[in-house]
């Protein structure tokens, strides 16, 4: 059971009842492992007879090519880049989420709201404002928070995808180089983060150590908090 | 509550429903200052370059929710603000905005979402200077809409909180929500009340009588023509003063605070 709790308003148009899924958030740095650990615990919930649906950041059919054209662009600031991921999210939480927990689905979220908040205030934004624009958000039954430090996160960037722009926060320049600024940007971020795993109470998890030590924790966790008994 | 701004420039709004004639008093408001040599803009609600394809995609597609309708028109509003309104206002610019916040906050409250959610989305926006709020009973209103043009849209009509099968009912209903809600905001924020129902001249001499009581002392960023002629003055001055000195004669003792560094235009020429 997903219970139909809010962080704020929630939705006061629809009238929401508990709903037989389950919500599973797993948030942490650019290059920590989630979608690695998402598309192993799906494989696992299946295997147990467990419909899986899985959801992450920009994947809204509404705001999809909006915001991929935006970030092509140069004019993409701050309140406006925080209000297009707020409309993302909300659509997605709405027209995907909701529903798959209506229908008892467990729901993979790759990131939830905590990561655009932790953006939005790294980049300059009031802390108290972006946490009341997701007043409307579901609470999750977990949040896992995959925890890795910046010499890691760097190691993977560096023999996986490469160096993003805006992973490296090189809209804002923390430096004039794009590897200093992914070290400061991230090194921002995980503090973001850090205090929201008290606030919102996230487990965190040390994401440090290989994949299959990062996934037993989960696995083990959500064995016994949330699957059937 | 909004927050009241420092701008060199001033903000001027107008709000109302559809139909309620503002956005023929705004048009004649910005004539006015125009012809009046004032630096000043105009800006309209929905109308951001980089949202306008994803705000067209949920109209067509009907899948908007009152959340993500209101989510995505404060993300065109800010996106006007940050790269429009406030480099404006800054700069000491008269914009002219037909609609703002308030908008949203009569709109989509009148959709079902949190009054006190939509005020904190727009917390990043100022109290304007000036919101004249054009007061029309919806009968009113809605007749003029439905005589002007051809069919009621889909969202404008309010189809989408299934108030009636029928968009005229639907339409009518709707609007009375939003202006139970602009008539409630009229303390909260300060409006000045117009009534609607007016003639247009009428409407537009109360308008104006209270502009310019506003900007009675105010200068702000003078226009480029404006600039140009006051450059040609000093111009003209200095040259008449140096054509004085030639003819007083040389060998005078020239007061040195009292010598002027010459202009751009001065050393260009």
């Amino acid at each position: 059971m997903t219970k139909a709790q809010f962080y704020g308003e929630g939705f006061p148009y629809l009238k929401l009842k508990d709903m037989p899924g389950r919500l599973i958030v797993l948030e942490g740095s650019d290059g920590v492992g989630r979608s690695t650990q998402i598309q192993m615990l799906r494989e696992w919930l299946e295997a147990q007879g467990i419909a899986v649906s899985d959801t992450g950041l920009r994947r809204s059919p509404l705001t999809q090519p909006g915001l991929d054209a935006a970030k092509q662009g140069h004019t993409f600031s701050r309140t406006t880049m925080s209000l297009f991921y707020a409309t993302d999210f909300a659509d997605r939480l709405e027209n995907h989420i909701i529903p798959a927990l209506k229908a008892g689905f467990f729901v993979l979220s790759d990131r939830y709201f905590f990561s655009i908040i932790a953006r939005d205030v790294v980049r300059g934004a009031d802390p108290q404002w972006a946490r009341k624009v997701y007043g409307f958000a579901l609470k999750p039954d977990v949040v896992f928070y995959l925890k890795a430090d910046v010499e890691t996160l760097v190691s993977r960037i560096v023999h996986g995808r490469g160096f993003d722009y805006w992973e490296s926060g090189m809209d804002v320049r923390f430096a004039d180089n794009i590897y200093d600024s992914f070290c400061i940007y991230q090194s921002l971020l995980i503090a973001q983060f850090d205090e929201m795993a008290k606030e919102y109470g996230f487990i965190t998890v040390d994401a440090t150590r290989p994949v299959k030590d990062v996934f037993s924790d989960l696995r083990d966790y959500i064995k016994t908090h949330l699957l059937p008994k | 509550m909004l927050v009241p701004h420092s701008y060199r420039g001033k903000l001027i709004v107008v709000e109302g429903i559809d139909g309620s004639g503002k956005s023929t008093q705004i048009d004649l408001l910005y004539k006015w200052l125009k012809a009046q040599g004032k630096s000043v803009h105009f800006t309209e609600w929905n109308s951001s370059p980089l949202v306008k394809s994803t705000t067209r995609l949920g109209k067509k597609e009907k899948i908007f929710t009152p959340t993500t309708f209101s989510l995505i028109q404060a993300t065109d509003f800010a996106d006007r603000w940050e790269n429009y309104l406030h480099p404006l206002l800054k700069a000491g610019v008269i914009v002219l905005a037909d609609r703002y916040a308030f908008t949203a906050f009569a709109r989509d409250v009148a959709r079902g979402v949190n009054r006190s959610w939509v005020r904190n989305l727009y917390a990043f926006a100022p109290q304007p200077d000036l919101v004249f709020y054009f007061q029309v009973p919806v009968n009113v209103a809605v007749e003029r809409i439905l005589s002007g043009r051809a069919k009621l849209k889909y969202y404008e009509a309010g189809m989408d909180l299934g108030l009636s099968d029928n968009k005229v009912t639907s339409f009518r209903l709707f609007q009375q929500r939003i202006v139970n809600e602009y008539d409630a905001m009229i303390e909260e924020f300060g409006f000045t009340v117009i009534d609607g129902t007016l003639p247009v001249e009428t409407q537009q001499n109360l308008v104006r009588k209270t502009v310019r009581k506003l900007l009675r002392g105010w200068e702000g960023l003078p226009t480029p023509e404006v600039l140009a002629q006051r450059a040609r003055a000093v111009y003209k001055m200095r040259q008449s003063e140096t054509a004085q000195e030639e003819l007083v004669g040389a060998g005078e003792i020239v007061d040195e605070a009292a010598t002027i560094a010459p202009t751009p235009q001065e050393e260009a020429a």
